[in-house]
Order: C-alpha cells, then structure tokens, then sequence
C-alpha cells in the first residue's frame, strides 16, 4: 500500500508544532498501525531525520500506552481497538491519514504525538484503590458476589486508562475512566467500606486538573477500545449523590 | 464540603433537577396557550389572570424565574469550562458517534434564551408595566403578535430549536441524576421523543390554525 501520511510534528513541550506530509510506500495491509509507523521511523532514520515520537509498549491491546487521533477518531475508525490492534486493511490505497495527539488541556504533548497522562494517574491516585490487603484470589471467593455484579465491575475494570475518552469528548471529559474506575470498586463487597471518600476525592482531583464536564454526547462510550459502557457514567453519579 | 457543592458533577445535577422542573411547567403553559383557539377571549384572559393574580402561582412564578436563572448560569459556567479543556483544537473535525443535538445544547438553549426575553417584554413586561398593553387582555397581544408574518416564523423556528434541546435534555437530565437502567432507559427515551415532538408542535401549531381558521 502507499500511503500519504500528515503527522503533528512537535519538538518539546515548549516548541509550536506544526503538520508534515510523509508519502509512505511498502506498506502492507497486515500490518498494524503502529508498525506502519515504525516502518515510516525506519525510513527516516535512513535519511537521518529524527522519527515520530508516539507511546507505545505492549502493543496487545492492554496496557493503554498507544493512543493517537487517527483522521477524526481516537484510535482510528474500527470500534473496540486501540491504535496498536488498528490493522492497515481498514485503510484505503493511496488514503491521506491525518495523525494528531490527543488534545486536552490536561493532557499537554511531551513531543510529537506523545501527551502526558499523568493527570488521569492522579484521579486514580486520589482514591482509585482499596486501603487494606484484599487478600489473594481465594480469599476473595469467602465473600459472595452475584454474578451480574462480577461481571459489571469486570467490564468496568478492563478500562486501560489510554485517555480516548478525554480525546473523543468534545469537552474533553474524563467521566468514563473515572466512572469505570470508580464502579470497579463500588460493585464489589471489598470496595464498599471507602466508597463515599473515594467518589469525592476522584471527583475533586478530576475538577482541579482542569478536565471539562459530561454532557452525554456518548462520544466516549463510542471511542472506547474497551467499549466502556456509559451506564458507568449514571453509577458514578449515584455513588457521587450517595456520598454527600 | 464546598468542594462537593460546587463541584463539576454538583452542579450538573443541579441543573439537571432545574431543567426537568422547567419540563413541567411547559404543558401547563401550552394548556393555557390552546385557549387562545376560542373564539371568546374570556377563558384564556381569565387563566392568564390567575396566572398573574393567584398567591401559589405567584410562588411557583418565583420559583421558576430562579429555576431558570440557576439552569443558564450553571449551563455557561459549564460550557465555559468545557472550552476551557481543549485550547488547542483538533485539525480534522471529530467523528465519535454521538447522540442527536447533544453536541449543540448551548446553541439551541441560548436561542430559547433570546425567545425568552423576547416572549418577556411581549407579555410580562406589560404585567410589570414596563412595556404598554393592556395587561387584562393578553388575548388581543397574542392575535397582534401571530399576525406579524415574522414574528411567527421567529416563533416557529425557536419552537424547532427547543424541540432539539428537549430531546436530549430530558433523557440526559437522567442520565446525570443516576437513573439509569434496562427498564426505565427505553421508557426515559420513549418519553423524551414524544415530549420533544409534541409540546413545541402544540405551540407552534396555535399561530397555524389561527392563520389558516380564524
């Protein structure tokens, strides 16, 4: 495949970026999208230009590293995948992709289109975690969980936090991390205890990193390339009511 | 304890709870608004002077203006923030499959805001003798008014935007207070299709029918 490529290039933190056009050949539609970026960094190492910088680690789909803004989408156009999984046969010969970082005023670019995250580290900091030893997985099964809620508090805590939902909301609102952050816990026996200070701590580090407000638009539960569930979001404001 | 008052998800149910009060009172408005398909000006004049006169109501119109005001200002300092989270724009427009009108809410609620202050000066500033009128006769000012070819179509045109407005307004304003689940969503939207459909065309259809029978 050939591709023509516009990337957000960006030097540092500081720096005023700028789009540049690549043409990209030898791209086989096999490949996954980052390794069609890979394979554009190789070429212009060749020629002693310096490579696009993007996050990327363990390129299966679960660690939340990759993320870009692939032609108006965070991921790319295919539901239910991160950037790494993106496959190059759902791109056209000859197509022009256009590839921003994402863009949020918490999330400032680092270089290139790596941002940095950290702000959702924070919310998670704040109160995304239970104080004392759970025990180990059989210790777990001492107390009884009903099936529905095991399986809820697993939808919700397969969120990789790569900040899609930040990118796909146009008031770059973090409400689905923190909401499937927060369900997690609130579904289960173990998380119940600090459920009230939990939801108030994350609510409030949300609000002092600058994110902006849902509005159920339903962008994020659409970009999520682990397909979040916005019934998150309405848990997250029951817990939010139950805690005042 | 402020921090959980004024805080992001704070104030959403609070306008969320002040936007489905709103929701009430419309069906009584347009209840009132259909009398002016009689013939006699009588019933309706009377039903504005209640409106205007009964001690209850007078509360219940207090409580509304502020409702109204909490609803606005909570709506802008929100969507300011909104702004705010996102200096640098996206170069390529964003694709993310979203629900109907969600995205223009500020715009279809600013254009009911400018009706509102016009619908104002109309008939309330006439009550508070701000503007001239016969305050005992709102009968008459409706006809004066729907017989402006461009009033009606402004009329008309704001009724569609608030039409848009309500359809997400009323399943998003649950959706922010928690109530959410598999029986009562369907029902919720069920309900927000019909409401946004039916209460803009009752108002709307009024200066139609005065129009085209009268």
């Amino acid at each position: 495949m050939k591709l023509k490529l516009k990337i957000w290039r960006q030097k540092n933190a500081k720096s005023k970026g700028a789009f540049v056009s690549y043409d990209l050949d030898g791209v086989s539609p096999d490949m996954s999208f980052l390794e069609m970026l890979d394979l554009l960094n190789s070429r212009l190492i060749d020629d002693g230009k310096e490579p696009v910088a993007f996050d990327h680690d363990c390129r299966e789909g679960i660690c939340g590293s990759c993320g870009m803004y692939i032609n108006g989408y965070p991921h790319g156009p295919v539901p239910g995948l991160t950037t790494c999984h993106l496959s190059m046969r759902y791109f056209k010969e000859g197509e022009t992709i256009v590839i921003e970082p994402w863009r949020a005023r918490p999330f400032p670019v680092i270089k290139d289109l790596i941002v940095d995250r950290s702000a959702l580290d924070r919310i998670q900091v704040a109160g995304g975690f239970i104080s004392v030893t759970a025990g180990a997985a059989s210790e777990a099964n001492s107390i009884l969980v009903t099936k529905k809620n095991s399986d809820e508090a697993f939808d919700s805590a397969i969120c990789i936090g790569c900040g899609a939902c930040v990118a796909a909301c146009k008031n770059a609102s973090p409400m689905l991390f923190v909401s499937a952050k927060i369900s997690q816990y609130a579904l289960l026996p173990q998380g119940k205890p600090e459920a009230k200070e939990r939801v108030r701590a994350m609510i409030a580090e949300m609000d002092r990193n600058g994110f902006g407000n849902c509005s159920n638009t339903g962008a994020c539960e659409a970009q999520c390339p682990k397909q979040i569930k916005l019934l998150n979001i309405a848990r997250l404001n029951r817990e939010y009511f139950k805690a005042f | 304890m402020n921090k959980v008052l004024f805080s992001a998800v704070s104030k959403k149910f609070v306008m969320a709870l002040a936007g489905l009060f709103l929701l009430l009172f419309l069906p009584v408005h347009l209840g009132i608004n259909l009398m002016l398909l009689k013939s006699d000006p009588e019933p309706f004049n009377n039903a504005a002077h209640f409106m205007a006169t009964f001690p209850l109501v007078k509360v219940v119109e207090v409580l509304l203006f502020l409702t109204i005001v909490i609803h606005i200002s909570y709506g802008i300092i929100l969507q300011v923030r909104n702004w705010l989270a996102r200096p640098v724009r996206y170069a390529v427009r964003n694709k993310a499959d979203t629900t109907a009108f969600s995205k223009f809410m500020i715009w279809t609620g600013g254009s009911v805001l400018i009706f509102l202050v016009i619908h104002f000066f109309n008939f309330y500033f006439i009550k508070l003798g701000i503007v001239e009128g016969d305050p005992e006769d709102f009968y008459s000012v409706a006809y004066q008014l729907f017989s402006i070819p461009g009033y009606v179509i402004l009329y008309w045109v704001c009724f569609l935007l608030l039409g848009l407005h309500l359809y997400h307004a009323l399943q998003s304003a649950f959706q922010t207070l928690g109530w959410v689940n598999e029986f009562w969503t369907p029902v919720i939207k069920a309900v927000s299709l019909i409401y946004s459909i039916v209460l803009p065309l009752g108002f709307a259809a009024i200066p139609l029918i005065i129009w085209l029978f009268k």
